[in-house]
């Protein structure tokens, strides 16, 4: 995944000499997370800029560079320090098109680890992407595999509007094949990660990992689970949820953000409203537990969505 | 600068302050609504700035900033529409008083949140730098801005990466109603950048020709150095901070003894006494410009609102790689565009009607007096 990502920039960057990455750690030391590993010998400082740790600059120099042509990716080194950026996302980048009637165009990327890692608590283990995909005015990206991550980062970094592409910190070692010739793959395209009769399960990021997972076990009793990946968040592929809802019957909807407020209600939402006739059961949402992280690593095990909690909502939604 | 030039500022601000005092007017008959925040007093920071800079440089400014898109050129007509919520207006109707966009002239409007563009003008500075050219950016802002981290994050980054932005500060000596004693650890805004090694330089912001030297400097140090420069012009605004602030927090005679400098009587009174111009001169140009008010106005009694569907418009560009048959389902990408708007060029406006009664006082028999423009004493 981190190959796959680091691949998407340099393509990138020898593209269009507007391309830049500018964030913390970004260059010398060579990503926090090695992501932009070896893009600073090759392009040169200007290019790959190491800066302070000052998030709300990272993501203002991103927009205002934006404004005038270039195309500024900016890493946060996880999304967590998003939130110290927000008022330039929310109030900058989503808004100058629309209060300058259409004048202004922002094409960037931020781009970052989300999510939980490993036992490091509440302050960096956090899914913010409903606050985003909230937003009118932004793009918002979730990659859940290598080939995915490429070819959406290519499409995130040559769209013409700000994106916000969320990847995760546990899946940047994931092995995936990618294909070798030059390709890309546009935002706001649902892929159905794994076809199935009997339920849907729409997940997107390291949860649609987990719900293969969970859908692997669930063969081995007899349940045959579509396992659909948004891979967008907004704008949102809901045909291909539909699509796939109408022919199971059945849906369940995983996601690692706390339950209120978060996506998959929007998700939620739309099926029972769409899908009404088809279904045979309520929607039932997973999420991460309603608190925040907790450090140790039994209470974070039991936070997340784990394969048996999914397990246990598609035996609801099939009343079993 | 020569005799014409110097005249042509002297009309720039008072094409500002007319424009302004209308605005107020409008405001009160319920014609503009939200939050207005007029510029009358600080006329000469504007003005005095946009006359050094390049047409092919930028500028970002905050939410008091109908003086600059005047400054560099936009035309009245459209940024009253704007105010008026109209569909002629210079963003469509979708901005109002705090967001005057102008990009063709490389004005990046009006910010709403204080201090949130001033690290937008660092990476307008950055991509200046990245695509190697001689451009430089001006970023205008307030004393309240100071104390914003934002502030901070951005000075610090202009002089670590040699940033070719003007940071001006319009220390107008209250964020809203707190008074700069009050909010500010240090009196001197501009020594603020000392902190980050950043050439500094307060300058009298009721000064025309003290502003244009000023920032000509800066500029000069930007193109050529690639370095950014804090000025802090000391001005004063005689309105409140929007429309519906009465301003207690100050006293009449404050307010009165600012008005003595006033820029625009200032520079008149240099036009009388160094270039040759007369009381008549000036009059004259005031009534030009009153006259051009009535046309502007006249512009916006007969524009239509916007349609309801235009709301959809601006939120996104159409995108070739965006899944546009998924995204269409959502009508703000339905009626997203490729391309970017361009506010349009009107043309002459009708020759007016003799304009009505201005709001304007007579003018005083004393000829410095008489050149300050009457209707500035309504102030506070």
């Amino acid at each position: 995944m981190r190959d796959a990502l680091n691949q998407a920039m340099r393509e990138e960057m020898t593209r269009d000499p507007n391309v830049f990455i500018l964030g913390e750690e970004v260059g010398a030391y060579q990503g926090a997370y090695k992501v932009t590993q070896g893009l600073l010998a090759q392009f040169g400082e200007w290019r790959v800029r190491d800066t302070p740790i000052a998030e709300e600059a990272i993501a203002g120099v991103a927009v205002g560079a934006a404004f005038i042509g270039l195309r500024p990716i900016a890493e946060m080194m996880t999304f967590n320090f998003s939130l110290l950026a927000l008022d330039m996302i929310i109030n900058h980048a989503a808004k100058y098109r629309y209060m300058s009637g259409g004048q202004v165009r922002c094409p960037m990327v931020m781009r970052g680890p989300s999510g939980a890692a490993a036992q490091v608590a509440a302050q960096h283990s956090q899914a913010f992407e409903s606050i985003y995909a909230y937003v009118p005015g932004l793009v918002v990206a979730m990659p859940a595999t290598p080939k995915d991550a490429k070819g959406m980062l290519k499409s995130a970094i040559r769209d013409d509007n700000p994106v916000i592409f969320l990847e995760n910190e546990v899946l940047y070692n994931l092995k995936g094949e990618v294909p070798e010739e030059e390709y890309h793959i546009p935002l706001g395209l649902a892929e159905v990660k794994r076809p199935g009769r009997d339920v849907t399960i729409v997940a997107w990021s390291r949860p649609c990992i987990t719900a293969l997972a969970a859908a692997t076990k669930l063969a081995e009793e007899g349940i045959d689970a579509e396992v659909v990946d948004p891979r967008t968040l907004r704008p949102l592929d809901e045909d291909v949820i539909f699509e796939s809802v109408r022919k199971t019957g059945r849906c369940v909807v995983v996601e690692e953000g706390w339950r209120i407020a978060g996506f998959g209600a929007e998700i939620s939402d739309r099926v029972q409203r769409e899908c009404f006739d088809a279904l045979d059961a309520p929607v039932i949402r997973v999420t991460s537990e309603d608190v925040p992280m907790p450090y140790a690593k039994t209470l974070e095990k039991a936070y997340l969505p784990q394969p048996e909690k999914i397990i246990d909502a598609v035996h609801r939604v099939m009343y079993r | 600068m020569n005799r014409d030039e110097a005249f042509a500022l002297y009309k720039q601000m008072l094409l500002i302050r007319r424009f302004e005092e209308r605005c107020a007017q409008l405001y009160v008959e319920g014609r503009i609504g939200g939050f207005l925040h007029l510029y009358i007093g600080q006329e000469a920071v504007g003005v005095g700035a946009m006359s050094v800079m390049r047409p092919d440089d930028y500028l970002i400014a905050y939410y008091r900033d109908h003086g600059y898109a005047l400054a560099r050129g936009a035309d009245p007509r459209l940024l009253l529409a704007e105010l008026c919520g109209k569909f002629t207006g210079i963003s469509r109707g979708k901005g109002g008083s705090m967001h005057f966009y102008d990009v063709p002239r490389g004005n990046f409007g009006g910010d709403g949140i204080v201090g949130g563009h001033l690290p937008l003008a660092a990476g307008i500075g950055y991509g200046i730098r990245l695509r190697n050219t001689d451009q430089v950016c001006l970023c205008f802002f307030g004393d309240g801005a100071v104390n914003e981290g934002a502030f901070h994050e951005a000075l610090n980054v202009s002089a670590l990466w040699d940033l070719p932005v003007v940071y001006i500060i319009e220390n107008n000596r209250y964020g809203m109603g707190t008074s700069i004693d009050r909010a500010s650890s240090v009196k001197d805004l501009y020594q603020r950048a000392s902190a980050y090694g950043i050439p500094r330089r307060e300058i009298n912001g009721m000064d025309l020709l003290a502003v244009r030297n000023a920032v000509t400097e800066a500029i000069e140090r930007a193109r050529t150095e690639k370095r950014p420069t804090l000025l802090e012009a000391e001005t004063y605004r005689y309105r409140g901070h929007s429309m519906s602030d009465p301003g207690k927090y100050r006293t009449k005679e404050e307010v009165e003894e600012m008005m003595k400098s006033d820029p625009v009587l200032l520079w008149g009174k240099r036009l009388m006494e160094q270039e040759r111009f007369t009381q008549a001169d000036l009059d004259a140009v005031d009534k030009e410009v009153l006259a051009r008010m009535e046309e502007t106005v006249a512009f916006v009694e007969s524009s239509p609102d916007p349609p309801v569907e235009s709301m959809y418009e601006d939120v996104y560009v159409r995108s070739p790689y965006i899944n546009m048959k998924a995204a269409e389902k959502d009508p703000a990408w339905r009626a997203a565009i490729r391309e970017d708007r361009v506010p349009p060029t009107l043309p002459p406006p009708a020759p007016a009607a003799a304009p009505t009664a201005p709001a304007a006082a007579p003018a005083a028999a004393n000829p410095t007096e008489a050149a300050v423009p009457a209707t500035a004493k309504v102030g506070s």
